[in-house]
């Protein structure tokens, strides 16, 4: 309980007073941080419900008046009777300023809605997702078909009403792909128009990147067409190890969906399932003890370095530089073991929990994580003097895939990516959570928005998440480490969304209750699929071996990707 | 410093002893083809090897430890599991041109392997243009690896194999350039003589002094690019095209591209040699007679497979460290550097002979 501190917690009274807090003030005992009541349900979320008919114009002006220029999460939702739903969470990079509107679709047939891809460029990908999952046609889309399901799928799988094994039986026939596409026209009375296009011209050489391929990091596949060995053109198929993640846990109690978010983006374990634990707690108003977050905290930060680590590992070994590759292997299996020593798990972790962590840090951890600190700060520059210094790479970086600030707000990169590009997008400094209010980091950014930076941006952070995990392990205070939590946990009705820093961007979970044991909408924003979306437009006019490049320093991972 | 002409003639003598002279040259060719397909054998199982333990040893890692002492059978029993691999056939690829394409690159590997100057007197191919006669076989490789691409019907095979023809024709050049500027020093073509020369005067290497040392480092780089291998293993980048041109190709006709690589890496080393490090020819300081005579017990191939090595290690050193080029990276580093630095390099060595100015 938070009125048990013992003095060593060194929580600022305001957030504000953090920034100016030297690095070393946490190793003094301070005032204990002031006894926070049980909040009551929080919820930042409030949805707004605009129109069908005006809804079009009304997404035109936060674009264009308010500025709202970063579609942060676009959710498709089945609410049955009350027809079906798409959510926008949108926000302001200018003013900080969010807002999150819905729009209702009428029936079940033909459900549309007006695309807003032309506004975001992300929303191409997202609507896609909404319409492959939901069937909601997206009016004067570009680009409408399926993209995680099979092209010959019957039904739409994430309905409530869907009988997808019905329709569906075990095909023998190999997955068809489309070489057309859609676009849907809602004619004035009523009925929509189907216009068909062709994905690639009759003269297009189109080779086929993945999906087993050793640089597409996962079950990833690119239809690229090339003139010569020039991209002219990126088509990602994706959906290969999609699980239906957020379906499946539609069936779950909560307890049991934390189960799944180690299995999203695996590099970064420790933070999807903190960001569902931190929604579930907001939502029934549990308040974490300090111990919680500031342990929660550090395995965040390390679960960055490891992430951070293997990007630079893979990056190195895509562009033929193996021994580079061993180097961050080596480094990364010293994290892998203190994880183990505490969670059991190495790379799925299940430490999380609702209301806490599954078990107290191992005596030891402090220990080896303190061992660890000077043993990574002496080790990166390894990094530097075999790979990132070395004349070759930088030739095949610098100015490679480069991407400005707009394209990747518009495309909602968050992250590395994002950051590389200046944009300042940090989660961590954007909605301060956990205990990075009482830590002092600086979120590194650039400019010039190409692989070099990327590859810059990531080792800079792990330095920074080396600050921060030497400020905090020194000042774990007592507390529970867990709170406890009634048999079955429920979640009062409404819409949920909270965000976290993940390991390559923003993660974020949305989650709809109707006060019942497990979810009625779970949606998990994938900090992977922007950075795939923007393949195509990173790519173009680059060369075939550029494809790795860019493709290893926006650093995705698929299951994240592929829910 | 033991001459193997006395056993090549004592043999020789033998053998017209017991049979006419045709016949009796015919049995020696079918002996010497025979040695040289077995050591060729030898040396890439001796390099694979070799290349596992090193690029071990500079990621912090062991190797191969399972198989034997240190591994040391690791690599027999991959050959054996290679060798009872089935060969598939590939629809739609043509089949004629696939399955001849790795005994082309084979050829031309083993016939470049053959001009080496394994000792005094243990030459097997050796005539006057030798250096000529080396680069034109050795030329033969890339038609197989063209062949290779075409046939496989494969993008990724066309891609890699599109590739590898552009590199090694162009790095070729740079091969040619610098032989010259080396044959500039020796006025000799034959390998045979090369190495005599060196073994008289001391090594190429320090007798041309920095337009040879210049021509030594960049003979390690368009080597290395003629090998196909890393930081210009483009033609089979694993990570974006899977495996280049042989992606299409499964036991031992993937097995000869696999040995023609490292062979090729030896050559590469044994030319490197030859031409530079004085072949057979022991080290040798004027002055220093009791120092040259003990230099001069050892034998020559001990001398050339000693120096051979020590380059291979060099190569695969700069495999292990270096992270791969972009195709127009090595294009441009050909065309726009290295060629034009070798044609004054040439030159320059033209002129220090010219005036004297070698030793």
């Amino acid at each position: 309980m938070s009125e048990e501190l013992k003095p060593q917690a060194a929580a600022p009274a305001t957030p504000q007073a953090a920034p100016q807090a030297p690095a070393a003030a946490p190793k003094k005992p301070a005032a204990p941080a002031a006894a926070a009541p049980a909040a009551p349900a929080e919820n930042d979320c409030h949805v707004r419900t605009i129109e069908r008919a005006a809804f079009r114009k009304e997404m035109e002006r936060l674009h264009k008046e308010e500025k709202m220029d970063f579609l942060e999460c676009l959710t498709g939702i089945d609410r049955e009777e009350d027809g079906l739903a798409v959510i926008y969470h949108l926000e302001s990079t200018a003013t900080g300023k969010r807002t999150c509107v819905q729009v209702v679709c009428e029936g079940r047939e033909t459900p549309n809605v007006p695309t807003v891809s032309d506004l975001w460029d992300i929303a191409n990908i997202y609507e896609r997702e909404v319409y492959d999952f939901y069937g909601i046609i997206f009016t004067g889309h570009p680009d409408m078909r399926r993209i995680y399901m099979r092209e010959d799928w019957v039904g739409y799988p994430f309905r409530k009403d869907d009988e997808t094994e019905k329709n569906n039986p075990l095909r023998m026939t190999n997955e068809p792909l489309a070489d057309t596409t859609d676009t849907y026209t809602l004619t004035p009375d009523g009925t929509l128009t189907k216009e068909q296009r062709n994905i690639f011209g009759e003269e297009d050489y189109v080779v086929n990147i993945g999906p087993q391929h050793p640089s597409t990091h996962g079950v990833l596949h690119f239809r690229v067409c090339l003139q010569g060995e020039v991209i002219k053109k990126i088509d990602p198929i994706l959906g290969y190890i999609h699980r239906g993640v957020e379906k499946i846990s539609e069936q779950m109690t909560y307890p049991q969906t934390l189960a799944l978010t180690d299995r999203l983006d695996y590099l970064g374990a420790m933070q999807n399932r903190h960001a569902l634990c931190m929604c579930i707690e907001k939502a029934m108003g549990v308040e974490v003890s300090d111990r919680v977050k500031v342990i929660r905290t550090i395995m965040d930060e390390l679960q960055r370095i490891d992430s951070h680590i293997l990007f630079f590992s893979c990056l190195a070994q895509d562009l033929g530089a193996t021994t580079a590759f061993l180097y961050g292997f080596r480094d990364r299996e010293k994290i892998l073991d203190i994880f183990e020593e505490t969670c059991g798990g190495r790379l799925i972790l299940n430490y999380n929990t609702i209301g806490g962590v599954m078990a107290d840090i191992h005596p030891n951890f402090q220990k080896r994580v303190k061992e660890f600190i000077p043993y990574m700060r002496k080790n990166i520059n390894e990094y530097f003097d075999i790979f990132i210094n070395n004349v070759i790479f930088q030739h095949r970086a610098k100015g490679i895939g480069t991407l400005t600030k707009e394209q990747c707000i518009a495309f909602g990169c968050t992250g590395g990516t994002g950051r590389a590009a200046g944009w300042h997008n940090d989660v961590r400094k954007r909605m301060p959570y956990a205990a990075y209010d009482r830590v002092q980091f600086n979120e590194v950014t650039r400019t010039e928005g190409d692989s070099y930076a990327r590859v810059l941006v990531r080792m800079d952070e792990i330095l920074e998440s080396l600050n921060i995990i030497e400020q905090l392990i020194d000042n774990i205070p007592e507390g529970n480490y867990r709170e406890k939590m009634k048999p079955i946990i429920k979640v009062p009705a409404g819409t949920y969304y909270t965000a976290v820093e993940g390991s390559r961007g923003e993660f974020g979970v949305l989650l709809e209750s109707k006060g019942d044991k497990s979810p009625y909408r779970l949606h998990y924003r994938s900090t992977g699929l922007p950075l795939v979306a923007v393949m195509d437009t990173a790519c173009k006019d680059h060369l075939l071996a550029d494809l790795i490049t860019i493709g290893g320093t926006v650093d995705y991972v698929v299951p994240d990707i592929d829910r | 410093m033991f001459d193997f002409q006395i056993v090549s003639t004592w043999l020789h003598g033998v053998l017209t002893g017991v049979m006419p002279e045709w016949a009796a040259i015919l049995t020696e060719s079918v002996l010497v083809a025979l040695l040289i397909i077995t050591l060729y054998a030898v040396f890439a199982i001796v390099l694979i090897y070799m290349e596992r333990k090193i690029c071990a040893f500079f990621q912090c890692r062991l190797g191969p430890m399972r198989v034997g002492k240190w591994g040391l059978l690791q690599v027999f029993s991959d050959v054996f599991k290679m060798l009872t691999k089935e060969i598939i056939e590939m629809r739609q690829s043509d089949r004629l041109l696939h399955n001849m394409a790795p005994f082309l690159v084979v050829a031309a590997s083993m016939t470049t392997f053959a001009c080496l100057p394994w000792n005094m007197g243990g030459h097997i191919i050796d005539f006057n243009v030798g250096v000529f006669f080396f680069l034109a076989i050795g030329s033969i490789g890339v038609v197989g690896i063209l062949l290779a691409g075409w046939s496989s019907n494969n993008k990724y095979s066309l891609i890699g194999a599109m590739r590898s023809g552009a590199q090694i024709i162009s790095y070729e050049l740079s091969i040619g350039m610098v032989m010259l500027t080396m044959i500039c020093l020796t006025g000799t073509m034959s390998f045979s003589e090369i190495c005599q020369q060196q073994a008289d005067y001391g090594w190429n290497i320090l007798r041309g002094h920095v337009p040879a040392v210049l021509a030594f480092i960049i003979y390690l780089i368009a080597g290395n690019a003629e090998c196909n291998r890393g930081p210009f293993d483009l033609p089979e980048s694993e990570s974006e095209l899977t495996a280049g041109y042989h992606t299409e190709y499964s036991g031992m006709h993937f097995g000869y591209y696999y040995l023609a690589e490292y062979l090729n890496l030896f050559i590469c080393a044994g030319m490197a040699t030859t031409i530079f490090l004085g072949g057979w020819a022991p080290i040798y300081f004027p002055g220093l007679e009791g120092f040259n005579d003990v230099m001069a017990m050892i034998p020559g191939c001990v001398w050339f497979l000693g120096k051979t090595f020590f380059v291979v290690f060099l190569l695969m050193w700069e495999r292990w460290t270096f992270p791969r080029l972009r195709i127009d990276q090595i294009l441009s580093l050909e065309w726009k550097y290295l060629l034009p630095f070798t044609m004054v390099l040439l030159v320059v060595m033209a002129l220090c002979v010219s005036l004297g100015l070698t030793f």
